[in-house]
């Protein structure tokens, strides 16, 4: 059983170099290139070392799971193939994982959905699975554009829950979400989001690392729990199963486990603050107002800011890279200037909204929006007129918003 | 995985638990020839169950694992059920994730060993009942025949939802009256055998498990059509003896009622062409071989 380490330096079978993690995210040199979000996800994947990767079409992610076929074609992935549906697809992924796989998919909107019931079972089972999810909108009438109401459904499924806001960040999640979710004391399924069609879809500048540097392989060894592949002792491992038992050893068995799923999320956090530079970053967090988003909700907020400092308002960012874990004690100090804490979302329920109500002291000084949902963009000046509304000042209403 | 794997430190062989020491003492891990006349020679790979007495499910997987051929390279997939209660207490790597993605499960697992051990022989074998098998999984189960994943699947048939209460199931006969069929089941058994053939499966067995020997051979040509060629199907009668109101003594006489020719549970038997092909060179190898210990045999008396 070959350690990670000991592979540093030798190459696989496409001439890649495996390269020291921490050497190819930091110090490698970085090559900038012009590419939509679904090509930079097949990039990031080419330097995974990634045994499997599943694939089922759906819009917006489509591309990026068609663009790693030609990954595999090219010899990059040990196996690639369409499953015929994302609940299908997520056990399949499972059961790769279970034997021994660096396993990659990607889905969105209703496939999140279709397939929920895998993942509970994914952060039980421990398999350190990545998955992304091009967020789109998982309404009735039938809606395939940008929309995060599916994260809400991910942040209770004891997944890692990670949001980018740029293509850069996906590339650079990616290959640092492997490397944080195989830490064996975290070994659990990482849900790297973004907001479809925005990122998936638009050409941005990203800084590549080498293509001809590679994470080391995936060690199954490292595992908390035994891989499936009949190479160490398979024991009995319970006398009695506690599916069927309505005693306190079963109760008691199961909850354990739960927490320690939950336990394992925490341990990630050291990890994540690490490879991530932190769970959020920050902007002018002694201003009066501030402006608490995560995806690209961040990067309308950025552009509300530069438009309010032109009118002499000054404001805040914190951008939440992290949703599970999630930056509980980051974001109350990073709140705790703050008189009035607005949160654009993309989604009609506001779930980050919450979550931060949740979190800090004095709740109230929360402004849960402004929201868009259904595909709606959110132009920087809904922004602005939200948070001068709040704060009494003249704004003009934007057509088409109501009142 | 070799026999050698599984083998104790001295310095740690008074505190394994006994079942782990007569795993290491007495299974026939790596056997040849291995199969059900093992069965209270040798150390099984199950170690308890907790079915109910007489359940003729607790047969089958006996036989079963006997008779795996390669049972130290073996991983099994399951899927909710009785048969979950079973899994926990077999010395054999087995997955129990959802109810009915049993074959979804399988072909990752597959694909993902392949990639990872590539030239060595992992076999992987689905054990699942009838509702996962045929309703809530029957999409993953045929996607997985026609992309011919290389695996056996075998479905313990016992025609109802055994573990929720006896609930109606695809393939509960037309007419049975059970829980969610009130007025009696209003169509027809699922022909899955005749659907498997039609799916791409390379080797497909209908029957029950009263006869041990049987049960060796057919899981040993599925496991190796399997293996070499593309997907296997066995439909085994498992009766819930519970269910159909029958006593602990009489799950061995209601597979013989039913396997007569005329019956539910005859003796059906699908192979395509490669596959006899690999099971007429097999047959002739394990002829070979016989007759070499035979002929060793008497050079050793002699």
């Amino acid at each position: 059983m070959a350690t990670p380490l000991s592979v540093i330096g030798t190459q696989n079978k496409k001439g890649q170099t495996y390269t020291d993690p921490w050497k190819l995210m930091n110090e490698a040199p970085r090559t900038p290139s012009f590419f939509t979000g679904s090509e930079v996800i097949k990039e990031a994947v080419r330097r995974s070392s990634c045994d499997v990767m599943i694939a089922y079409p759906i819009t917006p992610q489509s591309e990026a799971a068609a663009l790693i076929g030609e990954l595999f074609a090219e010899g990059y992935i040990g196996d690639y193939f369409r499953g015929e549906s994302e609940f299908a697809v997520m056990s399949q992924c499972a059961g790769a994982a279970f034997g021994g796989a660096r396993v990659f998919t990607t889905t969105a909107g209703p496939g999140t959905m279709r397939a929920m019931e895998n993942f509970p079972m994914w952060a039980g089972a421990r398999l350190p699975i990545q998955m992304i999810v091009t967020c789109r909108g998982i309404n009735s009438p039938l809606s395939i554009q940008p929309d995060t109401l599916e994260i809400a459904y991910l942040l209770n499924t004891g997944m890692l829950v990670w949001h980018a806001e740029t293509a850069q960040d996906f590339f650079d999640w990616i290959l640092k979400g492997y490397i944080v979710s195989e830490e064996p004391d975290v070994h659990l399924p990482l849900a790297l989001c973004c907001d479809g069609f925005f990122v998936t879809h638009t050409k941005d500048v990203v800084n590549l690392t080498p293509a001809d540097m590679c994470l080391p392989p995936y060690d199954p060894y490292r595992s908390p729990v035994p891989c499936m592949d009949m190479e160490c002792p398979p024991v009995r491992m319970m006398r009695d199963p506690f599916v069927m038992k309505s005693n306190y050893i079963s109760y008691a068995t199961h909850a354990s486990w739960q927490q320690e799923i939950w336990a394992a999320i925490e341990r990630s956090r050291k990890h994540s603050i690490h490879w991530l530079n932190g769970l959020i970053d920050t902007e002018n967090t002694d201003a009066d107002i501030l402006i608490v988003a995560s995806g690209t909700a961040v990067s309308q907020g950025r552009e509300a800011i530069r438009l309010l400092e032109e009118e002499g308002v000054r404001c805040g960012l914190v951008k939440v890279k992290t949703l599970r874990p999630w930056p509980e004690e980051e974001i109350r100090e990073a709140t705790k200037n703050a008189k009035h804490i607005f949160v654009p979302e993309f989604n009609v329920t506001g779930w980050l909204a919450k979550e931060i109500r949740a979190t800090i002291p004095n709740p109230h000084r929360v402004h849960a929006g402004p929201h868009v949902c259904g595909g709606m963009t959110m132009p920087p000046e809904i922004i602005v007129s939200e948070i001068k509304t709040a704060l009494g000042m003249k704004s003009f209403s934007l057509a088409g918003r109501g009142s | 995985m070799s026999k050698e794997r599984i083998k104790i430190s001295e310095d740690l062989y008074d505190i394994m638990p006994s079942d782990y020491q007569d795993l290491v003492k007495s299974a026939t891990y790596g056997k040849e020839d291995r199969g059900w006349k093992d069965i209270g020679s040798s150390k099984e790979l199950i170690e308890q169950h907790s079915l109910c007495a007489g359940c003729p499910e607790s047969m089958a997987f006996r036989y079963i694992l006997a008779s795996l051929p390669n049972p130290e390279d073996t991983v099994m997939v399951g899927s909710t059920g009785c048969t979950s209660l079973v899994f926990p207490m077999v010395a054999v790597h087995n997955i129990h994730s959802l109810f009915g993605n049993q074959n979804a499960i399988a072909s990752g697992l597959k694909r993902a060993l392949s990639v990872r051990f590539p030239g060595r022989v992992k076999d992987v074998v689905v054990l699942a009942g009838d509702g996962a098998t045929v309703d809530i999984g029957l999409d993953m189960t045929l996607q997985a025949w026609f992309r011919q994943e290389k695996f056996t699947t075998i479905c313990f048939d016992n025609e109802l939802y055994a573990n929720t209460g006896g609930q109606e199931s695809g393939l509960m006969q037309k007419g049975f009256v059970a829980k969610m069929a009130p007025v009696g089941k209003l169509f027809d058994k699922v022909r899955l055998p005749e659907i498997a053939r039609e799916s791409g499966c390379h080797y497909v067995v209908n029957c029950t498990v009263s006869k041990p020997s049987l049960v060796e051979k057919v899981i040993r040509n599925a496991v190796h059509v399997a293996r070499e060629i593309g997907p296997t199907y066995l439909q085994l009668y498992t009766p819930c003896i519970l269910e159909i109101g029958k006593n602990s003594m009489e799950g061995l006489q209601e597979m013989r009622d039913s396997e007569k020719p005329t019956e539910r549970f005859a003796y059906k038997e699908y192979v395509s062409e490669p596959a006899k092909q690999l099971l007429a060179e097999l047959a002739a190898k394990d002829k070979e071989r016989k007759a070499a210990a035979k002929q060793l045999a008497g050079q050793a008396s002699a």
